[in-house]
This record gives C-alpha cells, structure tokens and sequence, in this order.
C-alpha cells in the first residue's frame, strides 16, 4: 500500500510539470503572437515607451523570449516552476494582486457549488438506482432509465438557461409578489442568479443543476450494479440464513454495488469543476471558473497557470484517493 | 472532461442494462450462431426501433449539414428588421429571429459546423488516440511509460475549463481550432480504452501462434490485436460525437467558440437566452434540435454496446 502511494505520488511530478509547461508554451506563444498583454491596460491610449516597459517589467511579462515567435521560453518556465513549488509564489496578475489571493476569494463559492451538486447527485441519484434496480422491468425502472437518458443528452448549459428563467425568473418572480414567501426562499433559493446576501441558498440552485448530469449517471451506475448484484451467490446465502430483507440489501448488496458509484463520484468532481465554469456563467457565480475564464481573456499568464495547476493537482490527488478507497471497500483488491 | 465522460460512462458502464431484448430474440440469434459477430450485430441492430429511428434521425441532420439546400431555398441572411421575432407561421415554420432572419433556414445551416466539428474532431481521436493505445499497449516498456505519462496530461486538464483555455488562448476561433482543441484534450480517453484491449489480447495464444509463424509486428498489432478492439472504441466515437455536439454548442454559448455571422445551433442559442419568457420558440427549436442530435447519437452508441458485446448472445 505505502509503495503503491508513493508511486502514484512520483507519478504526479511528470504530470503536473508537463500540464505547466502545456499552459506556459500556450500563454506564451499567444504573447508572442498577439503583443504584449499590458498595453490592455492603457485602453486606447498610447503609454509612453519608458512607462510601458517599466510596468511590463514589473508584471513579469519582461523576459526577451516572449517577444520570438515559437520560442519555448524554457527560462522563465524554470523560474515559474521554482516560484510555485519552492517559495509557493504563483506570481500576480494585471492589477498585482496575488494569485494566491484571488482563488482564496473565489475557492469558496466553488467550493460550495461542488458540495451542493455531489451531495445532490449521490442522494437523488443512488436513491432512484436503488429504487429502479430492485424492481427490474418495472414502472419505476423504464421511468429512471428513460428519463437518465435524457438528462444525459442535455448540454448543461440548456439545463441552467432553462432553469434560470422558468424557476429562478417566472416561478422566482410569482413568489416575490407574494407576502407571506420569505425573503431566503423568494429572494434567495429562487433567485435568478448569485445573491452576495444569500450566500448558500441563492447556489442551491446552481449547484443541483451542475449536478444533474452526473446525477443521471450515477442512477445509471447503481441501477445496472445492483441489478448485477442482486442475483449473486452471496445475496442468495444472507436470504437463506435468513436476514432480514433491510439488512440483505441496505448492508450485503449496496455496500458491494456501491463501488463503481464511488469511483465515479469521484472522478465526476475533476468533470463538475470544469461543469462548474457553465454554471458559475449562466448564475453569475464569482467562483474559480469566472477566474480562469477572465484571466484567460486579458492574457494573464500567471494566473491560467497557477489556478489551472491547483485544479489538476486537486483532481490527481482525488483520483488516488478514490483509488486507495477502492480498496477499502473491496478487500479483493490490493495494491501491493 | 465533463461531458464526453459522464456521457461515456453513464453508457459504457451500464452493460447489464438489456434494453429491448425479449427472450425469443436470444433464441433466434443463437440459432443464427455461426455467422459473424458482426453480421449478428446488424440482424439485430437492424430489428431494434430505437436504434433505426435514431439512425434516421443523424440521416436526416446529416443531410441538413451537407445539403442546406434541400431543406429550404431561402437565404438565411436576407434579413428585414420589419420582421423581428415574428412567431412562427405557416411559410416560415420558426418565425424570425431578433434581426429578422428566416429562423427556420438558420436552424438548417446551422447543422453544418456542429457536425463537422464532431466529425474531425472525433476521426482525429480515433487515428491518434487508437494509434497511441496501440503502440503503448503492445509494446509496453518505456514506449507505454511515455505515452502514459502524456495521456495523464490531457487527461488530468478538465475538459471544458481545457478547452475554454486553449481557444481563448488562441484568439482564432472557427471549426479548425474549435475541432483540433476538442481533439486534443480528448484523445487519451480513447488511447486508454485501446491500450487495455490491447493488452488483454497480446498474450493470448492465437497472437503467439501467429508470432511463431513468423508475422512481423505490424502484422500482428493491425491483423491480429486491432480488430479485437474496434468494438469498443466504435461504441466510444458514436457516443463521443454526440458529446463533441453539445462541446461545440457549450463552448459558442460561452462566447469562445464560433462567433456571429456564421451560423450554428450553440449561436441561436446564446443570442436568444434572453428572450426565452416573451419568444420561447427563439430557444426551444434550436435546443431541440441539439438535443435530439445528442441523444440520437448515445442511444446508437448503447445499441451498439448492446449488440456487439459476445457476452450478451
């Protein structure tokens, strides 16, 4: 087990320095084509040449290298590289703020909007397989199947759109004429979009609709599973000692269809922080994805690199954990 | 890679499902035993209602994508403001859109750049992608450390968040970069599913045989090994595709993917989210239209599994 973390650890230093370097040949290739991204700031004035190069000194965006077309900038990527794993120093973006910073602002609404969608795609979604695998060929089984396929072919930014103006505008706006609604559910759960005075009720809404996808599938998953394991030997042995049917199921048969479920809960969370960028634009959401969206907008190399390395080291370690989880709920694997 | 997964998984993972099999259609396919795996996958593909009405259903926007003209003579731009959002009627079935354009001759040209996005992007996959797995899979060692490592790279980058990246990065957005973007952060799905059919089969003792006899590698990755895994990555590109769709759709409603003056399903859509309460028909033609071709696409890629898995006969 311990040689096995310690070698999916060391696997990670490739991946992580390969998807810097991706970002940092990207972002620089598109300074070396489309001029140096401080003149933005200027708007449409003309700085003077002293001023310009003093600040794009200051900013980082100084290096010679940025200026020959295609070159790999293969210095400045060593002192980008050091700067983050050696002095934790993700640099600063156009108005010198830390990146540090500005995903410690943005991390928790993104955050919670994750934490809303996984809860919610896990609860809803292993309930109605639970619910359509037991009854096999049921009303209740065609039902989960038909209606998973469709959610599934739902671009989720349909979805949000959808939902937005049906129940966070008609529905939201009914409500809101209403004396006797309040204020958190009429101008909080059913508003239309991000409410800074409604921090955790104005993204439940979101939050479900990040989820539905992955919901969909996970009802999918433990259908399939359970049905699979329904039939099993071991489920026929714990009806024939004669256990209760709460225990044959709730205990011997989710516990062991559960397993691909988790493991695709956890992948999903590396799929719904990318999701989460849709959502956080259709709701106005000032989470990481508007952060990375903006940044990418403006040029701002230091910042794609340093938010979009945190993300793909978070999914990495998330997937090894899901991993070593794997193994706790199966005893047949092991790592060695 | 939120959308080609979750749609990958949700189909691919699902292999007890048993759609649409009744009893006497096992007993007849078994009676039909000796012909091919593939012939009996079209005797029974062919019998599936589900499977036909989908592949009518990609006929039919395929033809939109290839001849606009067929399905209707007016010019999507001649446009008169007289006309702004009219609703629909009987000569122009969509109504107009907000600068007055014919919305349903929109709608038809709109068909082209989604699938021929999903198109390239999925053709690249599948060449690159089954060419990598291939190699890593069949000669492991240092070549399958590489390439491992590579596909880690892509694969690690969140699909949508990727791409947003790369094509605002690029600052070019049409259907060549939209498709290479596409391509490129999900080939290593693809590589992954070859790579492992690839090295369940390279020891098995048909290969060996074929190895004493002499045949050279080439031989033996393309005649011998290859064909065991293009049942998987066939039902992988169908669903995939419907999954390039909704990307190609997601990305233009984000603002970063075609823009404007062209016309696509993803644009309709981004320009008339506002309207939706007053117009919803501005919304709900486009979207279905979408929608339909994405689930068209993953109801084919589940027919598929379904029948060209042996373990189902």
């Amino acid at each position: 087990m311990g040689r096995y973390v310690i070698r999916r650890l060391l696997q990670f230093i490739p991946t992580v320095l390969g998807t810097m370097f991706l970002l940092h040949y990207m972002t620089s290739l598109a300074i070396q084509f489309s001029g140096n991204p401080v003149r933005a700031l200027f708007g449409d004035r003309t700085p003077p040449p002293a001023l310009l190069q003093a600040i794009t000194d200051r900013l980082g965006y100084g290096d010679p290298c940025l200026e020959q077309k295609g070159n790999p900038c293969f210095g400045l990527f060593l002192d980008r590289v050091s700067g983050v794993f050696l002095h934790f120093d993700f640099g600063i973006n156009m108005r010198r703020q830390e990146v540090t910073d500005l995903v410690a602002n943005a991390i928790p609404f993104t955050l919670k909007l994750l934490v809303i969608a996984i809860v919610f795609e896990a609860v809803v979604g292993i309930a109605a397989g639970v619910w359509a695998g037991l009854r096999g060929g049921s009303f209740a089984d065609n039902l989960v199947k038909i209606s998973t396929v469709f959610v599934i072919s739902v671009p989720i930014f349909v979805l949000g759109v959808v939902v937005r103006e049906f129940i966070g505008v008609k529905f939201g706006n009914i409500l809101r004429d209403q004396e006797w609604v309040p204020d958190v559910i009429a101008y909080g759960f059913f508003s239309p979009g991000f409410k800074p005075d409604y921090p955790f009720a104005s993204l439940l809404i979101p939050g479900m609709v990040l989820g539905a996808v992955a919901l969909a599938t996970t009802a999918r998953l433990t259908r399939t599973s359970i049905m699979e394991n329904i039939r099993a030997d071991y489920v026929r042995t714990a009806r024939a000692k004669g256990l209760a049917n709460k225990r044959v199921i709730g205990v011997h048969t989710l516990r062991n269809s559960l397993i691909p479920v988790i493991t695709y809960l956890g992948v999903d969370i590396g799929s719904a922080m990318a999701g989460a960028v849709v959502t956080e634009s259709i709701f106005n959401v000032p989470g990481i994805g508007r952060l990375v969206t903006n940044a990418a907008r403006t040029g701002e190399a230091p910042v794609i690199i340093g938010v979009v390395t945190m993300l793909v080291l978070v999914i990495l370690l998330v997937n090894l954990l899901v991993d070593l989880l794997y193994a706790v709920l199966d005893p047949r694997i092991r790592y060695e | 890679m939120s959308d080609v997964t979750s749609a990958g998984t949700a189909v691919g993972g699902a292999p007890g499902s048993g759609d649409g099999r009744s009893p006497e259609k096992t007993s007849k396919s078994r009676k039909e035993r000796n012909a091919s795996l593939w012939a009996d996958a079209r005797r029974q593909l062919v019998r599936d209602p589900v499977f036909m009405l989908a592949v009518l259903y990609i006929f039919v926007v395929s033809t939109m994508a290839a001849f606009p003209r067929l399905w209707t003579s007016q010019d999507p731009r001649a446009c008169n403001t007289d006309m702004s959002r009219l609703s629909p009627s009987w000569e122009h079935p969509f109504g107009f859109n907000t600068q007055g354009c014919d919305y349903y001759s929109h709608a038809i040209y709109g068909a082209r750049p989604s699938m021929v996005i999903a198109i390239a992007a999925t053709g690249g996959i599948v060449l690159f992608g089954g060419l990598m797995g291939l190699l890593a899979g069949y000669y492991g060692g240092w070549v399958d450390g590489v390439i491992s490592r590579l596909m880690d790279i892509f694969f690690s980058l969140p699909f949508l968040l990727g791409a947003i990246v790369f094509l605002t990065l690029i600052k070019k957005q049409n259907e060549a970069t939209i498709a290479l973007v596409l391509f490129l952060l999900s080939w290593p799905t693809i590589a992954r599913i070859i790579r492992g059919s690839v090295i369940s089969s390279r020891d098995l003792d048909y290969v060996q045989a074929a190895k004493a006899v002499g045949a050279s590698n080439g031989r033996l990755m393309f005649r011998h090994i290859l064909p065991n895994a293009i049942a998987p990555m066939l039902v992988y590109a169908t669903i995939v595709l419907g999954a390039f769709v909704a990307a190609e759709a997601t990305l233009t409603f984000l603002g970063i993917g075609l823009q404007p003056p062209a016309q696509s399903w993803g644009i309709m859509i981004s320009a008339h989210d506002v309207y939706f309460l007053e117009h919803p028909w501005l919304l709900l033609f486009p979207c279905g239209l979408l929608i339909g071709t994405v689930l068209s696409f993953i109801l084919m890629g589940d027919a598929l599994r379904d029948a060209l898995d042996p373990k189902f006969r």
